[in-house]
C-alpha cells in the first residue's frame, strides 16, 4: 500500500466541442509502474497533462492522496515529477544553475549527493556546468529525467521517456523506471512496445472514445 | 525617572521591529517568488535582450518627439502629456517580455510544473516592478534634461505620483502581458489591450504631473493620489484572482 | 408560446414606432398647452429630442457590457461554451449601441455646445467603452482554440469592467466637464453645473416618452440577444456536425 493515492472520477475532456475521451475511471494506490497506451490523438499526453494538474478536465476530477489528505492543486507541482517531450529546460543556463533553480522556486533543499547520483546515472555529469544550449537532444531528454526526480516526488509521470534516447539511454531510462516503481507510483504513456512492457495495469485509451 | 523608562521601551520597541523587518525582507529574499525575479535577472544580466531593446527605445521616442517638435516651443502642459506618452509606449516595448519570452521558448510548462500560478504572478511582477522602475527614472533623467519646458515644482508630490504610478503601471502591463502570451499576434495587440485599462491610470498620471508642474500643494491633489492608490489596489486584487484562469490550460 | 411571441413582438413594434413618431415628431413650444406638446430649453429647442434616442443607447451599451461580463464570470467558472456565446452576443450588440451613443452623443455636442468632440469625462468614458470592445474583439480574432479564446476574453473582459467604475463615478468628479451634472467653472469658481441632467425641466409628457423609448429599446437589446446568442450556438453545432461528416 502506497503513501500516494492517486484517483479518477469518470473524467472527460473535451477541446471546444470536441470529444478526446470520456468515462476515465481508475485508483492507484500500490506503488507500481502503470502505462497509458492508445494510438497517436487518442490523448495519451492530455490524461497525463491531466492527471499532472495542468490542465482541467471538461468532467469530473482528479484526486491526488498523500497519507489520507487530499493535496490541493496549489501545493500539487512539489509531489509530482514529469517528463514529456514538449517540456523544455532553461538553455542560457547550465545543467547545475537550473537544478538550483528548480530547487529554490519548489522551495526544496537542494540535496547535492542526490543530484550528483542522479547526472551520473544519466551520464551528464561531466557536462553538469555546460549551458544547456549545447547539449543533444538525447542530453537534454536525459536532464528532463533529473529535472522531474531531484525533489523525490511520489508520482512520476512519464510521456515518451524514450524519445530520442539511444540503446545505452533506454537501459538507463528502463532501470530507473524500475527502481522508482519500488517505491513510488510511475505513470508511462508511450506507444513503444518496450516502454509498456515495463507497465503493471495499463489504461487503453482507444476504449474511451465514444 | 519615568522618562527614562519611557525613552528605554521606545528604543526596545524600535529595535525588535527593526528585527522584524530585516526578517520578513530576508524571508522574502529567500522565498519562491524571489528566486524567479533572480532567473529572469540573471538570465536578463548573460543576455541583454530586454534591457538593450528598451534602452535604444526610449532613445528613439525620445528623439522622434524631439525632431517633429524641432524649434518650436510647446506649452508646459504639453510636455506633461509626452512624458506619459514616452513612458506608455516605453512600457509596451519592454514589459511583455516577462510572459511572452517564457511562452515563446516552451518554459512556461516548466514553470506551471515547478511552482504555483500566484508564485509565478508575483516573481513576474516583482521583476516588471524593478523593470518600469529603473526605465521611468531614466525616462524623467532624460526628459528633464531635453526639455527645458518640463519643470517640477512640488517635488515631493512628484516623487509620490511617480512610485504609485508606477506601481498601477507594473500591475496592469504584467496581467496584460500574461494574456498576450497565450494569444496570436502578441507584439501588436499589447499597447491595443492595455491602452483601455491603463487609460484612468494615464489621465489621472498627467493631471498630476500638470500639478507637478504648476506647484500645486499636496492638499489639493489628494484626490488625485487616492484615485491612483485605489486604482493600484483594485487591479492588483483582480489580477491575482484572476491569473490562475490565464495561466492553466 | 407562439402565439405568446407573436403578441409581445407586434407590441414592441407599436411601441418603437409610437415612440419614435413621438421622439421626432412632437412640436416643442413654450408654454405647452397640448397634450403633445413638449416643453422648450433655452438653447435646445428642437434637438432636445435627441435625448431621446442618445440616453437609451448609451444606457444599452453599458447594459450589454455588464452582461458581456456576468457571462464571461459564469464561463469560467461552468467552462460551458454556451456562456461564452450568450457573453459574445451581448458584446456585438454592446459595441454597435457604443458606436451609435458615441455618434449621436456628439451630434447632441455640436448643436448644444458648438464642438463635436471636446474630451469632456464623459466623452471620454464612451470613448474609452469603444476601445475596449475593439480591443476584446481584437483578442477573440487572435485565438485559434476555442477554450482559450473563451477563457482569455473573460479574464479581459472582467479586468476591463474594474476600471469601468473609475470613468464613470471618479472622473466626471474631478475634471472639469460640458456634461449636465458635471463640474464646470462659474465665475472663476469651480462648482457643481446647474445644468440640467434627467431633471431635464421635462414635463409629465415628455418623461413619459423618454421612459417608454428607454424601456423599448431595451426589450429590443434582450431579443436580438437571444436571437444573437441562440444563433451563435446552432451555427456552432452544425459545424461540429459537419465536421465529424
Amino acid at each position: 500500500m502506497s503513501d500516494y493515492i492517486l484517483k479518477a472520477d469518470s473524467v472527460a475532456k473535451n477541446f471546444g466541442r470536441r470529444l478526446i475521451f470520456r468515462g476515465i475511471n481508475f485508483q492507484f494506490s500500490e506503488n507500481g509502474v502503470y502505462g497509458v497506451s492508445g494510438p497517436n490523438g487518442s490523448g495519451k499526453s492530455t490524461l497525463v497533462k491531466i492527471i499532472a494538474g495542468l490542465s482541467s478536465p471538461s468532467e469530473g476530477k482528479i484526486t491526488h492522496n498523500h497519507n489520507n489528505n487530499e493535496i490541493i492543486s496549489e501545493k500539487l507541482h512539489n509531489y509530482i515529477g514529469f517528463v514529456s517531450p514538449y517540456l523544455v529546460l532553461y538553455e542560457e543556463f547550465s545543467a547545475w544553475e537550473n537544478l538550483e533553480f528548480f530547487a529554490h522556486i519548489r522551495d526544496v533543499a537542494f540535496n547535492k549527493e542526490k543530484i550528483e547520483t542522479l547526472l551520473n546515472d544519466f551520464l551528464l555529469y561531466e557536462r553538469r556546468e555546460d549551458l544547456v544550449k549545447t547539449y543533444s537532444s538525447g542530453m537534454k531528454q536525459r536532464m528532463k529525467f533529473i529535472f522531474a526526480l531531484m525533489h523525490s516526488p511520489n508520482l512520476v509521470i512519464l510521456d515518451e521517456p524514450t524519445s530520442n534516447l539511444d540503446e545505452e539511454g533506454k537501459e538507463t531510462v528502463y532501470k530507473i523506471v524500475e527502481r522508482e516503481g519500488k517505491e513510488n507510483i510511475v505513470i508511462v504513456a508511450s506507444n513503444e512496445r518496450s516502454d509498456l512492457a515495463l507497465c503493471g495495469e495499463t489504461i487503453l485509451l482507444e476504449k474511451f472514445k465514444q | 525617572m519615568k522618562d527614562l523608562i519611557l525613552r528605554y521601551a521606545a528604543r526596545q520597541y524600535y529595535w525588535k521591529n527593526l528585527n522584524n523587518n530585516i526578517d520578513k525582507i530576508s524571508s522574502f529574499m529567500n522565498s519562491k517568488a524571489f528566486a524567479l525575479y533572480l532567473k529572469d535577472f540573471r538570465s536578463e544580466l548573460r543576455t541583454r535582450y530586454a534591457v538593450n531593446s528598451l534602452a535604444m527605445f526610449i532613445v528613439v521616442a525620445i528623439s522622434v518627439i524631439l525632431f517633429s517638435i524641432g524649434n518650436e516651443k510647446i506649452p508646459e502642459s504639453l510636455t506633461g502629456g509626452l512624458f506619459w506618452v514616452v513612458i506608455f509606449f516605453s512600457a509596451m516595448s519592454g514589459l511583455a517580455r516577462a510572459f511572452v519570452a517564457e511562452e515563446e521558448r516552451g518554459t512556461s510548462l516548466t514553470l506551471q510544473l515547478i511552482a504555483s500560478p500566484s508564485t509565478v504572478f508575483t516573481g513576474k511582477l516583482l521583476f516588471n516592478l524593478i523593470l518600469v522602475f529603473l526605465m521611468n527614472i531614466v525616462i524623467a533623467l532624460l526628459y528633464s534634461a531635453l526639455f527645458e519646458e518640463f519643470v517640477i515644482r512640488s517635488f515631493a508630490l512628484f516623487l509620490l505620483t511617480f512610485v504609485l504610478s508606477n506601481i498601477g503601471l507594473a500591475v496592469s502591463s504584467t496581467i496584460i502581458a500574461a494574456i498576450i502570451s497565450k494569444a496570436g499576434s502578441k507584439g501588436t495587440l499589447y499597447p491595443v489591450l492595455s491602452f483601455p485599462i491603463l487609460l484612468p491610470l494615464i489621465l489621472t498620471s498627467v493631471e498630476l504631473t500638470s500639478n507637478c508642474m504648476l506647484g500645486t500643494t499636496f492638499e489639493e491633489s489628494q484626490v488625485l493620489l487616492a484615485v491612483i492608490l485605489c486604482y493600484d489596489v483594485i487591479m492588483l486584487t483582480a489580477s491575482y484572482m484572476l491569473f490562475d484562469f490565464i495561466w492553466k490550460d | 408560446m407562439k402565439n405568446f411571441d407573436i403578441i409581445w413582438k407586434t407590441f414592441l413594434f407599436l411601441l418603437l414606432a409610437f415612440v419614435s413618431v413621438a421622439g421626432i415628431a412632437f412640436p416643442i413650444v413654450e408654454n405647452p398647452v397640448h397634450w403633445y406638446q413638449f416643453p422648450m430649453i433655452r438653447g435646445l429647442e428642437e434637438n432636445a429630442k435627441i435625448i431621446f434616442f442618445h440616453v437609451p443607447t448609451a444606457w444599452l451599451t453599458v447594459i450589454a457590457f455588464l452582461m458581456s461580463t456576468i457571462y464571461s464570470i459564469k464561463y469560467l467558472r461552468k467552462k460551458n461554451l454556451d456562456d461564452d456565446a450568450k457573453s459574445y452576443a451581448a458584446a456585438q450588440l454592446g459595441i454597435i449601441f457604443c458606436i451609435l451613443a458615441t455618434v449621436t452623443g456628439s451630434i447632441w455636442s455640436k448643436f448644444a455646445w458648438g464642438a463635436y468632440w471636446s474630451w469632456d469625462p464623459r466623452q471620454t468614458s464612451i470613448f474609452a467603452l469603444l476601445l475596449i470592445y475593439g480591443a476584446w474583439f481584437a483578442l477573440r480574432s487572435s485565438i485559434e482554440s476555442e477554450d482559450k479564446r473563451a477563457s482569455l476574453s473573460a479574464v479581459y473582459s472582467i479586468i476591463a469592467f474594474v476600471t469601468v467604475p473609475f470613468f464613470i463615478f471618479v472622473m466626471p468628479r474631478i475634471m472639469l466637464g460640458l456634461h449636465p451634472g458635471s463640474e464646470e467653472i462659474v465665475d472663476g469658481k469651480v462648482m457643481q453645473s446647474a445644468s440640467p441632467v434627467i431633471d431635464f425641466k421635462m414635463n409629465g409628457n415628455m418623461l413619459l416618452i423618454f421612459f417608454l423609448s428607454l424601456a423599448a429599446f431595451t426589450i429590443l437589446y434582450f431579443w436580438m440577444w437571444k436571437l444573437g446568442y441562440k444563433s451563435l450556438i446552432y451555427k456552432d453545432k452544425i459545424q461540429k456536425q459537419i465536421s465529424r461528416g
